[in-house]
């Protein structure tokens, strides 16, 4: 609880010096693209990856945006969105002040086209995963409908958009992956060199590897906006690099990982410009029912007692996080507070290990990537905690990649893992249901007729109440069945330059920004 | 001359086809795919069914066999195929970063070439002294010290401490953004050049031509400039070309450190993305580009030196 009022007290007091100044228009935002590898292409239908999202807000805009205050989805290209009684049917008043960046007004018909593009028989888009939810998307990717069925031009600035079933399609729809693109240029081949979109900075130039920059689009929706005259986005994926490259006053951002998150928060000056969120990644240990010993409820308990979390957590990741008590994190509107995490307690292990006829101990196979935050390094601090109860861990160390097949296909003991548990909650809980297949994300095959129930209740009903009250059910029943070892909630920390202003703390994810709101003062070095 | 010249080029063939057959084995039999690579960070696990349609969009789906032979028969025709990430041609894709690439291997290699030779020369010439000791303990160093820490080294120092320079980044392609990675590149070769350097011209001060010339009563900077240069000379153009070859490859560390957007990034990206098209690409570039190099050295050795005769 402390942890979260210091967070809150973090962000309201970055939020209230933001709002104490008067934006300054112009100047340069520089920011930092850090999640390693260069931007896939320009073209954003093709990646789902957080690093090509970077930079997609700054020149596309999706049906809806990530609301960081409200938290939750809410229409960014719509100025209206009404639902049909059944909840089947959205209805979606495009906003008339949205201009492409070759000039050309937001109609229906790039929404048309954008979701049809999504679908098409010929490219796996990944945003085809959302868009597949409309009535009549499948049989047009297969081939057996010219159109599709659900999505319908009332006219010029109104589409009605019919899905499979009742949906919140604010939560799939906000994705960059669906960026609305201009029907009438997205198909020519400049469009891939040059990427055209509604958001508020226009494309000037990419430097594959190294950066990527724009300019201010002046027909921008919101007024006003964006601030800044124009934008880069340096691709800098080692942290030490972005370290010097921060102190040097290079680039205005930089997203910390531990050690860093440390030696920041120790100097007098860095510190007072940190922003930290609790975001919606939950750090785990899946272990696998069809290896015999974690079968047993039992044995996935002793392994949640044996390992002393806190210790790990404020030792090696340097407190760069919450501790998990359950799967849903801090920042879900149905997370439980009430909620306790498992205790360290050697003892009890020993004991549950005892009554599920695993006295002497076992032996199993634990994959896991080089990741500083839940890779190697945590496995390994973990490995004497476990044979203190006889259990005996063998490291699999495997690339990021590698690690995303073989949890898919089942093929591991035991895995670790950061993975996404929001915002949406029921979606996120949605993949402990039995139903979900395990290359899908119910990655630990969880089968609970209890919270299949529970699942199948919150997503038929229209009460909030009701649905939060059957989330955080389901949340503590995960917590008693620990099909995973709940290790923690990713702290995300952002430092920042005391120029830069504007600031969201997103607990989707920190990195992406929303660039029409940053603005630097007058002492940033950049022109 | 010619004939010979022809014959290498020849021989490159079967290295180029042999180097694209293991990449290609390699790749196939690793685990880990484009798609999943979509997936690795946790966020956005990308969608079974869209993993399946992705795998038989690129072609990963068919045999093993289908895919081989389909690789061979694009590289018949020149065709490197598409990336599976940007979905542009291979070629395209690497011909942007082949001029980064060449600014950073040569301006490292200019840089090793213009204190490491005169370094060795000069340590050469007075073995033993202090210079000698001191020129050689720095060129040991230089060849055992990690690139990576070197780098930050050199950020450190001339970005933040002296502001020199800037510490990342590719600006305008211009002298600025390239010397700290064009050093932190060039001091492995420099103390190899170094060494090698003071290693020939050691070797060449003893040897008998050299005695006769100084008894014949040839200047001492004549002995150096007909002799001793000219010598030394193949030896050291033989370690430039070797060097040159390696540093292209050996970049992958600096032009991550620096978003230097060269070659070895690109591969680095396409290995960790299991762009299996552009890795392909890149590696046969690479071997390319050693491979002519080599064969220019060669022409040039024969040229310095008309003892060497390639028939």
């Amino acid at each position: 609880m402390l942890a979260r009022l210091a967070l809150v007290a973090t962000i309201s007091l970055a939020a209230f010096a933001a709002e104490a100044q008067t934006p300054r228009k112009g100047g340069t935002i520089r920011y930092t693209a850090p999640y390693g590898s260069t931007f896939a292409n320009m073209d954003i239908h093709t990646s789902n990856r957080t690093q090509d999202e970077l930079w997609a807000k700054a020149i596309h805009r999706q049906l809806y945006n990530w609301d960081s205050v409200a938290n939750k989805p809410v229409p960014e290209l719509a100025t209206s969105v009404t639902a049909s009684a059944d909840g089947m049917t959205h209805t979606f008043k495009l906003r008339q002040d949205a201009y492409f960046h070759h000039g050309r007004q937001l109609k229906a018909d790039d929404v048309i086209y954008t979701f049809t593009r999504i679908m098409s028989p010929k490219v796996a888009y990944p945003g085809s995963r959302y868009v597949r939810d409309i009535k009549g998307a499948e049989a047009y990717q297969k081939g057996e409908a010219k159109t599709i069925e659900g999505l319908k031009k009332i006219d010029d600035f109104t589409v009605e958009i019919t899905f499979k079933e009742k949906i919140e399609p604010g939560f799939g729809f906000m994705n960059s992956y669906l960026s609305i693109y201009p029907a009438d240029e997205a198909e020519k081949e400049s469009f891939q060199a040059k990427p055209i979109g509604l958001g508020p900075f226009k494309f000037t130039e990419y430097v594959p590897g190294s950066r990527m920059a724009g300019e201010r689009w002046e027909k921008f929706y919101k007024p006003g906006k964006p601030y800044a005259d124009r934008f880069v986005i340096s691709i800098m994926g080692e942290a030490a690099a972005r370290d010097v490259a921060f102190r040097n006053r290079e680039i205005d951002a930089s997203i910390l990982g531990p050690a860093q998150y440390v030696a920041y928060k120790a100097d007098a000056n860095l510190s007072k410009n940190i922003l930290e969120v609790a975001e919606v990644f939950t750090r785990n240990m899946g272990m696998n029912p069809t290896f015999k010993p974690f079968a047993d409820k039992r044995v996935r308990q002793a392994i949640n007692h044996a390992i002393d979390t806190d210790l790990i957590i404020k030792r090696l990741v340097r407190d760069k996080a919450f501790r998990a008590t359950s799967w849903l994190p801090t920042s879900s509107p149905a997370y439980d507070e009430t909620l306790k995490p498992y205790a360290f307690d050697p003892d009890k292990a020993k004991k549950l290990l005892t009554e599920a006829g695993y006295a002497d101990g076992f032996e199993f196979e634990w994959t896991a990537s080089a990741n500083e935050s839940w890779g190697v390094p945590i496995v390994e601090a973990v490995i004497p905690m476990l044979a203190r109860v006889g259990i005996k861990v063998k490291i699999k160390p495997v690339e990021g990649t590698v690690l995303s097949e073989v949890v898919r296909k089942g093929e591991y003991q035991a895995y670790i893992w950061s993975n996404t548990s929001g915002p949406d909650p029921y979606a996120a809980l949605k993949c402990f249901h039995s139903k979900t297949p395990q290359n899908a994300c119910n990655y630990v095959l969880y089968n609970n007729p209890q919270v299949d129930k529970l699942l199948d209740e919150a997503g038929a009903t229209d009460d909030q109440g009701k649905r939060i009250a059957a989330l955080k059910q389901v949340n503590r029943i995960l917590q008693e069945d620990a099909p995973v070892w709940f290790f923690n909630y990713n702290k995300a920390v952002m430092a920042y330059q005391p120029w830069l202003h504007g600031l969201q703390a997103n607990a989707t994810e920190l990195a992406i920004q929303y660039y029409e709101d940053l603005w630097v003062d007058e002492t940033s070095p950049a022109k | 001359m010619l004939a010979y010249l022809a014959r290498r080029l020849i021989q490159t063939i079967p290295i180029l086809l042999a180097v694209a057959g293991v990449i290609f084995i390699l790749f196939s039999v690793i685990p880990g795919s484009f798609a999943s690579s979509l997936g690795d960070d946790g966020k956005a696990v990308l969608d079974a069914d869209v993993m399946a349609r992705m795998n038989r969009e690129l072609g990963l789906s068919d045999p093993l066999h289908v895919r081989f032979a389909r690789y061979v028969g694009q590289l018949a025709q020149f065709d490197l195929g598409s990336s599976f990430r940007t979905r542009q041609p291979v070629t395209g894709v690497i011909a942007e970063r082949l001029w980064p690439s060449a600014q950073l291997a040569i301006a490292s290699m200019l840089f090793a070439i213009v204190v490491g030779v005169p370094l060795g020369f000069l340590a050469a010439m007075r073995p033993g002294s202090l210079l000698d000791s001191v020129s050689m303990v720095a060129a040991v160093s230089g060849l055992s010290l990690p690139k990576f820490w070197l780098g930050l080294m050199l950020m450190y120092l001339f970005a933040l401490k002296l502001g020199w320079f800037p510490s990342f980044g590719y600006g305008d392609g211009g002298l600025k953004h390239l010397v700290l990675p064009a050093v932190a590149l060039g001091v492995s070769p420099l103390a190899l050049l170094a060494r090698t350097t003071r290693a020939s011209v050691l070797e060449i001060m003893n040897a008998d031509f050299v005695r006769t010339a100084r008894s014949k009563g040839m200047s001492e900077s004549r002995v150096v400039r007909w002799h001793l240069t000219r010598n030394a000379l193949v030896i050291v153009l033989t370690t430039v070309g070797l060097q040159f070859g390696s540093v292209i490859g050996q970049a992958v560390v600096v032009e991550k450190l620096f978003s230097w957007p060269g070659l070895g990034s690109l591969l680095v990206d396409s290995v960790s993305l299991r762009d299996i098209p552009v890795v392909q690409g890149c590696i046969l570039t690479i071997v390319l580009i050693f491979l002519v190099i080599n064969l220019v050295v060669d022409v040039l050795c024969a040229m310095i030196d008309p003892r060497i005769k390639y028939t």
